[in-house]
């Protein structure tokens, strides 16, 4: 009996021991050799903002770069802050983002040789469809943001430093609103990205700043629809600047240069062109192929 | 609640389709969680049981610290896993950042303390029944360790499926050192998190009812063994 209960024992015993033992193998397998494959390909990293990729366009343009040049592209798609730092800590090879101030900075501190214009959209302001602010159909961005701001109507914001945030921003200063007073309000800084904070917007009927991009992409509108448009200065410009090797040393920077070199082409542009929402243009390609 | 009904219309087309994107994202889910409870269970079991086990000054504070760790925010340990890995960072030279390499590396970070500490309570329990025998028998404390961990295989086997829980559910470290990049870092939670700021809310929680299965169903495969084992072992 004892005897018998001993080899069951073992058996039992065998067979955890066996599935611990896959499981260790498995794991310690995994870390290592797919990375090691990947590391042999051509790549390189670009640090870039939530509307280029939530608005699809990677998706659209990457493949053809790649199948042009081999390169493949890796896309880390943070807020236009965020993403400059990311540059300057040197984990992107390229940065493609959308606010010009800041990039001229990242250009003048050396983290890069270049910046070139890429291409624009423009910024919508969006809001309920019943306006309680009554701010529908007009041409002055200022004058719609002091609108809802006497209204005290809900209004979300990104408050996460990104290109847009900082954009809004800069038009609450011309509609000489002091948001930081109204914060928690019915100013609501949301702290996250655009289709995160359009999410939040629509869950509260708040009015929100999106870029167009994003906001034609974006499938969760529940009542929210475009009220202010067209003001020239909602006009939303996108750079691109390779990473200087001088002040980070492990960059890719022949295969950035192509990347950027790529993106300001004839190609390049005409796939930007090219990329379409449910049949209208999203980005609209106007680079300057000299930089400054 | 339209988008609710949607979402398990959704859930049913990705299980039946076997997209080959869903699949690579749930492969690369199940290498980085596994990965991470592995190396977590390697460190953590032994460790766990050595602070049972042994009696040292700072004993009940380091019980304490690592009970206290179970509770860490995964978006501070990706942030410090990133400052690490970061090219500016100490171990920048090693290339580790936006790869399946450092999410592992964090996700390890996360598990160890629950593992570690777990394991420190059964073994604790076991000890206090046994010393006496085991020293009878004449076995030193270090000696005693590899014995009390088999005796408490399916106490501490639970342990590890709630380390696995914490990895495969967390979003905050992944995103961070990962970088959410399609076909290279991005995870089931991570997708997710990207479909939601898409605002395709079905297709997320789709994506989400996805990843529990795929949870039910580790968590399956581990009581299966667990059974079997029992019934070999009478």
């Amino acid at each position: 009996m004892l005897k018998h209960d001993l080899t069951r024992r073992t058996l039992g015993g065998r067979l955890l021991t066996a599935a611990a033992g896959l499981l260790i193998a498995g794991g310690l397998a995994g870390v290592l050799p797919a990375d090691q494959a990947r590391a042999q390909d051509k790549f390189i990293t670009v640090a870039s903002t939530t509307s280029t990729q939530n608005s699809g366009l990677f998706d659209e343009m990457l493949p053809k770069f790649t199948e042009a040049t081999g390169i493949e592209v890796r896309v880390v798609a943070v807020g236009t802050g965020q993403a400059i730092k990311l540059a300057r800590s040197c984990d992107a090879d390229v940065l493609f983002v959308h606010h010009k101030p800041s990039e001229v900075k990242f250009v003048e501190d050396g983290f890069g040789a270049k910046r070139h214009d890429v291409m624009y959209n423009d910024f919508v302001i969006v809001g309920p469809a019943d306006d309680p602010a009554g701010v529908k159909g007009m041409k002055d961005v200022a004058a719609a943001l002091s609108k809802v701001a006497g209204a005290e109507a809900p209004f979300a914001s990104r408050g996460d430093d990104s290109g847009t945030h900082k954009k809004e921003l800069s038009l609450w200063k011309a509609a000489e609103v002091d948001v930081a007073s109204a914060s928690g309000g019915w100013y609501r800084e949301t702290g996250s990205g655009m289709g995160a904070t359009l999410n939040t917007a629509s869950g509260m009927d708040a009015y929100a700043m999106s870029d167009r991009a994003t906001w034609l992409a974006f499938e969760n509108r529940g009542n929210l629809e475009i009220l202010v448009q067209g003001d020239e200065r909602l006009f939303n410009q996108y750079g691109i600047i390779a990473v200087s090797k001088d002040k980070c040393p492990s960059v890719k920077a022949d295969l950035a240069q192509s990347f950027v070199d790529w993106v300001v082409s004839k190609e390049g542009q005409q796939a930007i062109a090219d990329y379409k929402r449910g049949g209208e243009q999203l980005f609209f390609p106007n680079a300057d192929k000299a930089g400054s | 609640m339209n988008d609710l009904i949607q979402s398990v219309g959704e859930a049913l087309r990705l299980l039946t389709s076997l997209d080959p994107d869903l699949l690579e994202i749930v492969g690369l889910s199940l290498r980085v969680s596994l990965s991470a409870v592995a190396l977590a269970a390697l460190i953590g079991l032994p460790l766990g049981a050595a602070i049972a086990l042994f009696r040292f000054p700072g004993r009940q504070a380091l019980v304490v610290l690592l009970n206290a760790l179970m509770g860490l925010p995964p978006v501070v340990v990706g942030l410090v896993v990133y400052l690490m890995l970061s090219r500016s960072g100490p171990l920048g030279v090693l290339g580790l950042l936006f790869t399946p390499g450092a999410m592992i590396a964090a996700q390890v970070i996360l598990v160890l303390p629950i593992v570690a500490a777990l394991t420190r309570q059964a073994m604790e329990d076991l000890w206090s029944e046994y010393e006496e025998q085991l020293r009878s028998l004449g076995s030193t404390t270090a000696r005693a360790i590899p014995t009390l961990l088999w005796d408490g295989r399916f106490t501490l086997l639970t342990g590890i499926l709630a380390g696995f829980g914490r990895a495969s559910a967390e979003v905050g470290a992944v995103m961070i050192v990962g970088g959410n990049i399609d076909h290279v870092t991005r995870v089931m939670t991570t997708a997710i998190a990207l479909e939601t700021s898409k605002g395709d809310l079905p297709l997320a929680l789709g994506l989400g009812i996805v990843l529990l299965t795929l949870t039910i169903l580790v968590n399956g495969t581990a009581e299966l063994v667990r059974r079997w084992s029992k019934d070999w072992a009478g």
